[in-house]
């Protein structure tokens, strides 16, 4: 069967390549999830701050996180790794003399610096709606039966919030994941990079589609696992008609069930 | 102001940066008719009775929607540059592919993929009780479609692609790196010369700026006009 596609259609399927450079490939995933990973989890802590900020009764604070994150979202992330990559370049000396030059001399921090700072912008909308999305009425409520604001906030505000942003954080996740790609452009050897790297050897094409297979392997599964999780947590807001009831074996996550 | 001379004086590089700019623009108009246009074929194919169309229209949309959109980019501009490199040798001319219009093509891949979920969303909200009254009445399905249901897909569809042109705007970028001097790439080529990249860097995200809030405005004021016969 390989030995077929191969000999067929050479264009489209290269096995040999892959023995020679699979190595390679997995090293840049391995850098990919790195990257990704670190930027989505620092700037989910970076994104609450921002999120209150841009809900507070402070004119000031107010204004600076609706700059943060019109700057972010209005501008092409490739610009803003550009700014973050050369342009601490230029700032070199002063840098080097808080040892942070270190740091940004690393196209890797420089990724992750980046996207940290523009996944922020994007989280810190995305939980802004998921708590707008809690009923006024139910926070006033628990704040008449006495509840504290931190309460409120555990019991009342999250639990509800969570349901509504979870969809949109994953999604967010996905394109952080494709949005990475871009690290190959500033040097470093992601799994982008590193199949910049062997098609400018080999001048194969068939490795972009080995790395295309990749990214659509992760982000496909990250969308189905998503779908099930939020199925799972919004299974109380599903109506089932007995027609439509699942097995009791895949009750709650699967079967066509439909929204109230 | 030294910095400012670098932009606005007599070797300044405002000029590059302004028709990065245009370039940006154009690159993003030109592929709206046809990254739109596919994504709502791609939508009705998606609808078709044939499992086959259905199938391949849904591994099309999986595909570039799962990919980055950098990847997808080279993969249509390598992509194409084979293919006339494979077509010119069998008819035994050298044609070489224009940087822009492999842009527009690969840019209007990934739009097509990401635009046929929301023109899918779009159809699916027109009433569903409009498209039986006009089958009863006679019309064909091809009728029901242009006379019903298109007229009013435009207005359902717009908050969904007023987000995908906001992507597309920022995914022009991607072309600086296949040699089309758009505003980016003119501001990697003034940074170059003249060893300021954050100056150059922060006026062009400036500009970028410039150009998403101008178009968030049009998005806004085309919403607002197209749903004027349903203000409450």
């Amino acid at each position: 069967m390989m030995a077929f596609l191969q000999a067929n259609f050479p264009l489209l399927f290269n096995f040999t390549l892959l023995e020679e450079y699979g190595g390679r490939l997995i090293a840049g995933l391995i850098i990919t999830i790195k990257v990704v990973g670190s930027s989505c989890f620092l700037g989910f802590f970076l994104a609450y701050p921002i999120c209150l900020a841009r809900g507070s009764k402070n004119w000031f604070l107010s204004k600076a996180a609706l700059c943060y994150v019109t700057f972010f979202r209005g501008t092409p992330l490739l610009c803003q790794l550009y700014l973050v990559y050369y342009g601490a370049g230029q700032f070199r000396p002063e840098l080097s003399q808080v040892g942070l030059w270190l740091f940004f001399r690393e196209a890797y921090f420089c990724c992750i610096f980046a996207f940290t700072l523009n996944t922020a912008a994007y989280q810190s909308e995305i939980m802004r709606g998921a708590l707008a999305a809690v009923p006024k009425g139910q926070i006033e409520a628990a704040a008449a039966l006495g509840m504290s604001k931190l309460a409120i906030a555990r019991h009342v505000i999250w639990p509800q919030a969570i349901l509504v942003a979870i969809r949109p954080l994953g999604n967010e996740l996905i394109s952080i994941i494709k949005a990475s790609a871009l690290a190959a452009i500033v040097t470093l050897l992601d799994l982008m990079g590193q199949t910049r790297f062997i098609f400018a050897r080999t001048f194969d094409f068939s490795v972009y589609l080995y790395c295309a297979l990749i990214y659509l392997a992760i982000t496909e599964t990250i969308r189905r696992v998503l779908n099930r999780i939020e199925r799972g947590f919004s299974r109380h807001l599903l109506v089932r008609s007995d027609a439509t009831m699942p097995d009791a074996k895949t009750r709650g996550f699967r079967g066509p069930v439909k929204a109230a | 102001m030294q910095s400012l001379d670098l932009i606005i004086g007599p070797d300044g590089w405002g000029n590059l940066l302004l028709k990065g700019a245009v370039v940006t623009v154009l690159l993003a108009v030109t592929t709206v008719p046809f990254g739109f246009g596919a994504g709502l074929l791609l939508a009705v194919l998606k609808g078709s009775s044939s499992r086959v169309v259905r199938a391949g229209c849904d591994a099309f949309t999986t595909f570039f929607r799962g990919i980055p959109d950098l990847l997808s980019l080279f993969l249509v501009y390598f992509g194409l540059q084979a293919l006339f490199d494979y077509a010119g040798k069998a008819v035994g001319l050298h044609v070489e592919l224009d940087a822009f219009v492999a842009g527009v093509i690969a840019l209007s891949v990934v739009v097509a993929a990401y635009s046929s979920e929301v023109w899918i969303a779009a159809i699916n909200g027109v009433a569903k009780g409009q498209i039986e009254a006009a089958l009863s009445l006679g019309l064909t399905k091809a009728q029901t479609f242009r006379k019903v249901v298109l007229p009013q897909l435009f207005r359902i569809a717009l908050p969904g692609l007023g987000n995908i042109w906001t992507i597309l705007l920022k995914d022009t970028s991607l072309i600086s790196t296949l040699a089309v001097m758009d505003l980016l790439r003119a501001a990697s080529e003034a940074s170059r010369f003249t060893r300021s990249p954050m100056l150059f860097y922060c006026v062009a995200a400036g500009m970028y700026l410039v150009i998403s809030i101008a178009s968030g405005a049009l998005q806004a004021w085309f919403e607002a006009r197209s749903n004027r016969a349903y203000a409450a």
